[in-house]
Formats: structure tokens, sequence, C-alpha cells
């Protein structure tokens, strides 16, 4: 089972799409444009501050607000390794899917983690924070296929043979 | 009744809110505006054949008859995609495409359909499972007749009793809605039943799946019955397994006694802004708009000839009926509905969605206000941001019509 070590950035409840990329750099020609405003009506340092492989975790509703599809292009972006919440709104949780980024749902870690500790994840079984287990359950597989393949299009393409 | 049917389409014994299943798509809907990007989408994906073309339903509806020559692309695209795949169900003028999928029997009880448009929830009043996607996945869908779907819970809704007579089913859903704000079944299905529910046509009932969206709803379903089975052309015995058990659990339960229901309306400019008709009475109006797949039925345009006939639409005010089909065009042509509508002054339509999406037939301008029988009332859904729309029943909209004002029937 993959495992995969990271520090972890700790974000509240309801955190919402207008919080992750808000509307008005939207327009803004690319999401690696976008991707400096990350977070910023929160915090705005937190973008320029996440490294490679770090993870998210939150409280409930993660992603709640609108439909747009840069919430979770911007975490990818900024290279995230994952989001774990005590749940996610629908509509992220099928973009994220959809887009590449992986998902974790745990409702109890949260509420242990200190920002810029390190966990450890084993995909599929469980997240370790200081010698604690807390379970986790995994993602079908057909969901695992999308988000290793770097989404729905990327999955498409790959099981239709496209370069 | 939601885990019924994905159990079923999936073949498992049972299946539990929050899990994530992969099922087999029964039938699609795509609509004009998004074909184009379907199209797109699944060649980039590399897809070269559909995965059923009898399965594929596109229905021109939003932009029909064109109203800018960019519509006509749409079309074209359409047309060349359908050719290309063998696809049969392309509808070009027969009218809104959630009021022809269970119209023309597309989406039928214990059906798993998905459609580009968040009124998908429609084809729950035959108990069908049914919600709205975007076009990157229907595109994956066409390719492969699969879509993973995280199994969403319940909220029971009970109406029983004998609904006033100026209260009708669009006044039970804004009422609804108002409860529960505009984002309360979020990810959840909504399941109806009770004796009001009972007695209420299926026009009556797809009024009310239709604007479960407006409260943020997966689905909307109400258990087939006898009419069900006449309107879909099916067996009761047949899909009766259906029926949700007798212990099923739900999140949460929401009961109301028909007989305490008032006509209402959602205020400009949010779904679940609800007042009483009577507290916003006398609120000058516009523009009255009766049609739409959420009411724009032979019985919503009966309703609105028996008000308003022998009578005459206020002069300053534009009233714009527009029946959801062709079929029901036809029908209320030969029931003498739109010769009474047009005798009191009444402007009718070609069916398609038009003004309801903002589009073409009766926009408006900055400080106007009109009083409409769809399903939302958004900043600019009907011209400027500045126009105020309220929502209501055809029964308050004719009244309304009438009165030139804002008015119970």
């Amino acid at each position: 089972m993959e495992q995969f070590k990271g520090k972890v950035w700790v974000l509240g409840d309801d955190i919402d799409t207008d919080i992750i990329i808000p509307t008005e750099y939207l327009a803004l020609p690319s999401v690696e444009d976008m991707k400096q405003y990350g977070f910023s009506p929160l915090r705005p340092e937190l973008a320029g501050q996440i490294g490679e492989g770090d993870m998210i975790v939150a409280g409930k509703n993660f992603g709640c607000g609108s439909s747009r599809e840069q919430a979770p292009e911007i975490i990818k972006a900024l290279n995230i390794k994952c989001v774990i919440a005590k749940s996610f709104a629908r509509i992220f949780f099928r973009n994220s899917i959809n887009n590449g980024l992986l998902l974790i749902e745990n409702d109890q870690i949260q509420d242990h983690v200190k920002e810029g500790d390190t966990i450890e994840v084993t995909l599929g079984e469980k997240i370790t924070h200081e010698g604690k287990d807390y379970k986790i359950q995994s993602l079908p597989d057909n969901l695992m296929e999308i988000i290793n393949a770097g989404g729905l299009v990327e999955a498409m393409k790959k099981r239709n043979g496209v370069k | 009744m939601i885990e019924k049917i994905v159990s079923r389409n999936i073949g498992a014994d049972s299946v539990k809110p929050g899990e994530i299943v992969t099922v087999n798509v029964d039938r699609v809907m795509i609509h004009d505006i998004f074909i184009p990007f379907v199209a797109e989408k699944f060649e980039e994906m590399g897809f070269t054949k559909l995965w059923n073309p009898d399965k594929v339903v596109l229905i021109y509806d939003h932009m029909v008859p064109a109203s800018t020559v960019d519509d006509i692309r749409h079309f074209k695209i359409g047309d060349a995609f359908a050719e290309k795949h063998g696809m049969k169900h392309v509808h070009r003028s027969d009218g809104i495409c959630h009021q022809l999928m269970t119209e023309c029997g597309y989406a039928k009880p214990g059906d798993i359909v998905f459609g580009t448009d968040s009124h998908t929830t429609t084809y729950g009043c035959v108990g069908c499972f049914s919600s709205g996607i975007g076009y990157t996945e229907m595109a994956s869908i066409l390719g492969t007749g699969e879509l993973w779907i995280r199994v969403p819970e319940t909220i029971k809704v009970v109406i029983n009793g004998k609904l006033p007579e100026n209260v009708t089913s669009k006044d039970v859903i804004l009422r609804l809605i108002g409860d529960l704000g505009a984002d309360g079944a979020t990810y959840k299905a909504l399941e109806f039943s009770g004796s009001t529910v009972d007695d209420m046509t299926i026009a009556s009932r797809m009024t009310m799946s239709n604007m479960a969206i407006e409260a943020g709803a997966k689905a909307a379903l109400f258990a087939p019955d006898e009419k069900t089975a006449e309107y879909s052309k099916v067996e009761l015995s047949d899909v009766d397994w259906i029926y949700g058990d007798e212990d099923a659990s739900y999140c949460r339960t929401i009961t109301y006694q028909a007989e305490d229901l008032v006509p209402v309306t959602a205020c400009p400019s949010q779904v679940d802004k609800i007042r009483d008709v009577k507290e916003v009475a006398g609120t000058k109006l516009d523009q009255v708009f009766i049609g739409s797949c959420t009411n724009g039925r032979l019985e919503d345009l009966r309703a609105a000839a028996e008000i308003l006939n022998g009578k005459k639409v206020a002069d300053y005010v534009k009233l714009i009926v527009t029946p959801a089909s062709r079929k029901i065009y036809k029908e209320a042509a030969d029931a003498g509905y739109l010769k009474t509508l047009a005798k009191a002054g009444a402007i009718i339509t070609q069916p398609g969605c038009g003004l309801c999406c903002g589009r073409a037939g009766g926009i408006l301008t900055d400080g106007e206000r009109v009083l409409a029988t769809n399903n939302r009332n958004f900043l600019g859904r009907m011209g400027t941001s500045k126009v105020e729309i309220y929502l209501a029943s055809p029964k308050t909209a004719a009244a309304s019509a009438i009165a030139g004002e804002i008015t119970e029937a």
C-alpha cells in the first residue's frame, strides 16, 4: 500500500471555494497565475509557504460553495499531496477526483494535529501521527485510477490509448 | 428508495449512504448549450464511438428558435455528432428537455439518468434517480456508459391532507426550499410521500422534483403508483421493487399539513427567500411569465385559462405563456386554453427554455419587475441584474396578471 509522509497545514470548518480561490482571480489566464492567491482571503501568506508534498488537514464541509473546478486545481498546483478533512462538499469532491486531487476523510485527526507536525499516510489504511493511528477508508480502485492518471480526461485518454 | 435503485443497478444486495459505487447509466440527456463542449471532450478523451447510441438523447431547447447566429453553430455541431455516432433520439424543436425526457418515455421508474443540466432532478417525479453533471463527466459516460456516484442520504418529506384551492404543488416546493434553505439538501436525496402527494398528478409532482435542486438536492423521488405506471407505460408490478423498506432510515423527516399551506412566492433574488403572497400583495408588475420545465404543463395552462377566462391582462403588463412541449401546446390548443389566454391578452410563444434562461422572448431591463412560474430568480437571469424576479404558481401568476400587481388567486 502506498505510503507517504509530509508536513501539515491545519485549517478549520467550511473552507469554501471563495477562500480557496476568490472569484476575482478566476479570470487570470492560467492556474499557475492564480495559485499564488490560493487561500488568500483567510491566510494571504499560506500559498507561498506550502512546500511540495505538504498536506492540508481541515474540518467539516471542505470545498463548499461554487462549482469552480479551479479550486482543486489550485490545491494541486500548490503541490499539496492530499487534503484530509472531516467531510467534503459534494461538487468539490467530484471536481477533486476528476482533476486528480487525492482526498481523505477522517473525522478525528484535525482535533489532534498542530500546524507543522509531520504525519504519515498509508493509503486505504491509516494516518499515523505521534505514534497514534487514525483509520481511513480507501477510495474504490476506479476512483484511484482517475486520481493517479491525473484526472478524468487523462484517465480516459489512457484507457483509449491516446498519447 | 434511492438505495434500492442504486443497489439493483449495480447488482448488490444493498448500498449505504456515503458509499462510492459505479453505476450503469440507463439514459443520458445533452442539451444544445453543452453539446459542443461534450463533443470536444469526447474526442479529446480518444473515444471513437458511443457506448450505446440508443441511450443518448440530444435536445435543442435553450436556443430554439435561434436568436443569434452563434446559436446555429450549436445545432450544426449537434447534428454532425448525432449523425456520426448514429443517434436517433434528437429533438430539434419539440420542447424543453426535462419535459420531453419523461413525456417521450426516455426516463422511467427505477432508471438512473444523468443530464447536462441542474434541473435533471425532474425525472424523480416518476421514481427515476436522475441528476445533473458537467460536460466532462458526460463525455466520459458517452464512452463508457458508467459514472461513479456517492450514495446520498435521504430527507423524507411527508405532506398530508387536501391543499386549499389556490395552493399548488409549486407553493409546496417553494415552502420546503424556504424551510430547508438553498443548501439544506446538498448532496442528499429528497423523498416525497403522504396523502397530498398521492393525490397529485404526475405534472404536479414534476414541478416539485424539478425544483429540488434549488435546495441543493442530488435527486428528488416520488414512489411510482398507478398514475406513474400509466404515464410511463410500465406495469406497476414491474417497478414496485423501488419502494423504500418499512424500516428505511432517513437523515431527517419534515412534515407538512396541506390545509396549513398558503400561496407563497420566492422574492428577489434568492430561491429560498420565501414570503406569503399576502405579505407582498400590491407589488406592481411589468411582466408575468407562465411556462418553463417547472410550470408549463397542460394543468398549469388550464389553471391560468380558468382564472383568465373572460378577463383581461392589465394593460401595462405583458403576460408571456410558454407551453413546455409541442405536445402540450397542441393539447392546450385542442382544449381551447390557448384561445382563452390569447383573448385575455397573453403572448403565447413556442415551447422552449427562452425567457426562463434569459436568452429570448421577453427579457427585461433595470427597474422592471416580473412574476414568473419558473425555477430561478437569480440576479440577471431574465435580463439585467436590476430586474426583480418573483417566483410563484401559475394560479398566482394568472391572478397577478389581471391585477397588474402581486395578488393571491
